[in-house]
């Protein structure tokens, strides 16, 4: 199919906005602010793709999504083969296409991006993920059964993405989640408005029809050890994926009192056991009038935007760099201001302060400027002397990063580094052979995206490990649709379904 | 192994009902029964759009791979798994063992003190320190003596069985730090004093220790979510340092802990639980339903005497 060769003058220059909805409106409810494309907008987003030789986005994804041939096919209006190319690199398009910080790493690399706005890249993700739940699409090569039994722990996207590596192949694969749904930080920690519970479970009943079992309420490390797994409970590879999830604290007077919280409690409150729907779900939300949250990362954002959809009357957001430094999502920043929180950059609490009672009065912070550049290239910020106020704040929530989960290095003989996350080698094998390890709990908090990727890398290790040969399953099929006795073909579980 | 920690829920097989807001479950988890250890909790949900209630494991049974589990009602959702936890019905979830285990092993002579609900979680301690051959002294604190329950279970592993009441309808008259006092001047050489109970019984052991400075440790329960050590809604204040009583503990050194922050911390939802369970008081009350269960000791089966309570109390 030859195509007109496309230039950076003949593409819509303006990328395609999507609908969302209205500030006012959305701060009081929890539905997703991004409406997401439709496909006249997706079509139009395609066509602002180049189609370059040599693409540096495929580069720029930690997952090395073959964007452009995704892009292509949706200009060809073949969604259902776009998401083919999708699926054979990352199995959660739905929840990658929203939560990934595309300005820095596919988007950020798009040559369109020199001169004019990138491509929508997560936008266009996004659409072929939504259409694929809404037509219930799924990649389930057939496999036969390789006899290998694989444990996972933790159910976050580290988890689910190595869930997925290792039962394409046929291998019996179990997750385990000490909570009572899984999903991990894609339940507990991203809100609906930005991510629905019901994207995660159409992910999570993909994987199920890959063959991956759940099983709930299993705190591994204390229900039974990393060692048992291997050693007693018959598991041939064990995948950790915990998470980092031990939430700094402030470190300052006062951060104990009543009405200061860390963000993965307001956050795990609020989305997983749906505090905002308090009584009708028995778990409580402290409610405060003045919330400051510390902290602006992503999650300081989540914090921020579900204090004022709980009904805030202000929200402030403290932090000690400036917007540039601020590592959340562009989108996030921006959204957090179209709702009415207020920033407060270059600023740093000092003590928290309470009224007597044991709860929050107020917050007395001080004013920074930022100096020399530290070793994370960012300029470090200094406080400024005498420059301390007094801040008016009922609620406190922080979200200045997490430190690593003790449990998994409390009840196993894992090497752990100096920080307490466990120590991988370049493969993200543990120092105990067949025991891989990936995501937070080996770097700390980094994105979704980078745990799916660690995932991944972990299940080529176990699979080299186990010396599981690569079916290629991933190879998209390029035939025209045909149906076999009204079974898609494309549907590449179709053997299995003729079997059952 | 599928069928312990699947959807199916945790079936509760037995329960006893010590008085009027207290009660056991006996819940089948084999694998739970063989993991757990004297000192650790669970974390319960007894419905889909219930709360998760961190419980200290009362007792377990390895052979016939049972967790028991010793609840007051207290709160909306202790008050209606009263009514609804019977015999034959299932919790939603129940994870665990959470904590770090009470090390047991090395001690000589050791005092095990229970107050109130506290006395269920002490006595796996009690046992264990007895089978790691230590010479234990219980000393167990109730209101009268008719909320006394396993006294012989105590007797059973006690070398030494101090029973405190407040009234004096048995055992001393007087609290468990009177108790420990007793202990105290009986033998000059104890170990280690463990408390479990309320906070405010915790802190005076504590200080009745204190002076001599015996070993005393304390077991913490404050407020949980996942208790795996995620949400950080469990701190306290232990000497200079902030711990998580989930990860960190619960075991703690009593002479150490912040008492008075843990207490002020416990009441931070204080509005929201009495609103939660006032609301529930009068569904119940709408619903010509009791809110409370009768005593067992009165009604040999009171499973039967119930409608099924999954049918009226959750819906959906």
């Amino acid at each position: 199919m030859a195509k007109k060769k496309k230039t950076i003058r003949s593409i819509p220059q303006q990328r395609t906005a999507v609908r969302e909805l209205d500030p006012q409106v959305r701060v009081k409810n929890f539905e997703e602010v991004n409406c997401g494309y439709t496909l006249d907008q997706a079509l139009n987003e395609a066509e602002r793709c180049l189609m370059c030789p040599d693409p540096a986005c495929i580069a720029g994804c930690p997952v090395n999504i073959n964007i452009p041939k995704f892009i292509d096919a949706i200009t060809a209006k073949n969604i259902r083969g776009a998401y083919d190319v999708i699926a054979a690199s990352n199995l959660l398009a739905a929840v990658c296409g929203r939560v990934c910080p595309q300005e820095t790493q596919c988007e950020g690399v798009c040559v369109v991006g020199e001169s004019l706005e990138p491509v929508g890249i997560g936008r266009l993700e996004r659409f072929v993920g939504d259409q694929a739940i809404k037509e219930k699409w799924t990649n389930v090569p057939y496999a036969a059964p390789s006899g290998f039994k694989i444990g996972i722990v933790g159910s976050g996207p580290a988890g689910m993405a190595c869930a997925a590596d290792m039962a394409k192949p046929g291998c019996d694969v179990t997750v385990f989640e000490a909570f009572h749904e899984p999903g991990g930080v894609l339940k507990y920690g991203i809100p609906d408005f930005r991510l629905p519970n019901s994207v995660v479970d159409a992910e999570i009943a993909n994987l199920r029809k890959l063959g991956v079992k759940f099983e709930c309420n299993t705190l591994v490390g204390r229900l039974f050890t990393i060692e048992q797994m291997r050693d007693e409970l018959g598991f041939d590879a064990v995948f950790i994926g915990t998470g980092a999830g031990y939430p700094s604290m402030l470190g300052i007077p006062g951060d104990t009192l009543n009405g200061v919280l860390s963000a993965n409690e307001l956050l795990t409150r609020c989305n997983l056991m749906r505090a905002k729907e308090f009584p009708n779900y028995d778990t409580p939300i402290p409610l405060g009038k003045r919330v400051a949250v510390i902290g602006a990362g992503n999650t300081a954002m989540d914090a921020m935007r579900v204090c004022l959809r709980l009904g805030a009357e202000k929200v402030y957001c403290i932090y000690r760099r400036t917007r540039a430094e601020c590592p959340a999502r562009a989108e996030e920043v921006h959204h957090a201001m179209e709702e009415g929180v207020e920033f407060h950059w270059l600023t740093a609490p000092v003590e928290v302060l309470d009224d007597g009672k044991g709860n929050v009065r107020a917050m007395r912070c001080i004013k920074m400027e930022l100096g020399e550049p530290d070793d994370s290239g960012r300029r470090r910020p200094v406080p400024v002397k005498g420059s301390e106020f007094e801040f008016e704040t009922d609620q406190i929530v922080f979200a200045i990063g997490t430190n690593a989960n003790p449990i998994i290095g409390q009840t196993s003989k894992l090497k752990l580094n100096k920080r307490g996350y466990i120590a991988t080698d370049e493969n993200l094998a543990t120092s105990m052979a067949g025991v891989y390890a990936g995501g937070d709990i080996v770097t700390g908090a980094a994105t979704v995206i980078q745990a799916m990727g660690a995932g991944r890398k972990a299940a080529r290790g176990m699979k080299n490990y186990l010396r599981i040969r690569d079916t290629g399953a991933e190879a998209a099929p390029e035939s025209p649709v045909a149906t076999f006795f009204g079974i898609d073909l494309r549907e590449r579980n179709y053997a299995r379904i003729r079997a059952a | 192994m599928g069928e312990a920690i699947s959807g199916a829920g945790f079936k509760i097989l037995a329960r006893e009902d010590f008085s009027d807001v207290t009660y056991s479950l006996v819940v089948h988890h084999p694998l739970m029964a063989k993991a757990a250890q004297p000192g650790q909790f669970v974390i319960v949900m007894s419905h889909e759009s219930g709360e998760r209630i961190p419980l200290t494991i009362a007792d377990f049974d390895r052979k016939k791979g049972t967790v028991t589990l010793v609840v007051q009602a207290v709160g909306k959702s202790t008050k209606e798994m009263q009514q609804t936890c019977q015999v034959g019905t299932s919790l939603y979830g129940m994870v665990g063992p959470m904590g770090i285990p009470s090390p047991l092993k090395g001690k000589k002579k050791v005092v095990c003190v229970g107050g109130g609900l506290g006395v269920a979680p002490i006595y796996p301690q009690a046992r264990g320190f007895k089978e790691n051959g230590a010479y234990v002294i219980g000393v167990l604190g109730f209101r009268n003596k008719n909320l006394i329950f396993w006294a012989d279970k105590f007797r059973a592993c006690c070398d030494e069985l101090i029973l405190c009441t407040d009234d004096g309808s048995a055992g001393i008259k007087g609290f468990v730090n009177d108790g420990i006092k007793l202990a105290m001047q009986g033998h000059n050489d104890i170990d280690e004093v463990v408390a479990i109970g309320p906070p405010i019984m915790m802190k005076a052991c504590a200080e009745t220790t204190r002076a001599a400075g015996i070993k005393t440790i304390v077991s913490l329960n404050p407020i949980m979510v996942d208790g795996t050590g995620m949400c950080g809604g469990c701190r306290v204040k232990i000497g200079d340092e902030i711990k998580f009583a989930c990860v960190d503990g619960p075991d703690f050194d009593g002479h150490k802990v912040d008492f008075n922050d843990l207490m002020t911390r416990l009441k931070r939802y204080a509005a929201e639980e009495k609103a939660a369970l006032d609301r529930w008081s009068e569904n119940c009350r709408m619903m010509n339903m009791t809110p409370a269960v009768t005593r067992a000791s009165e009604d040999a089966d009171p499973a039967a005497a119930l409608p099924d309570p999954f049918e009226e109390a959750l819906g959906g």
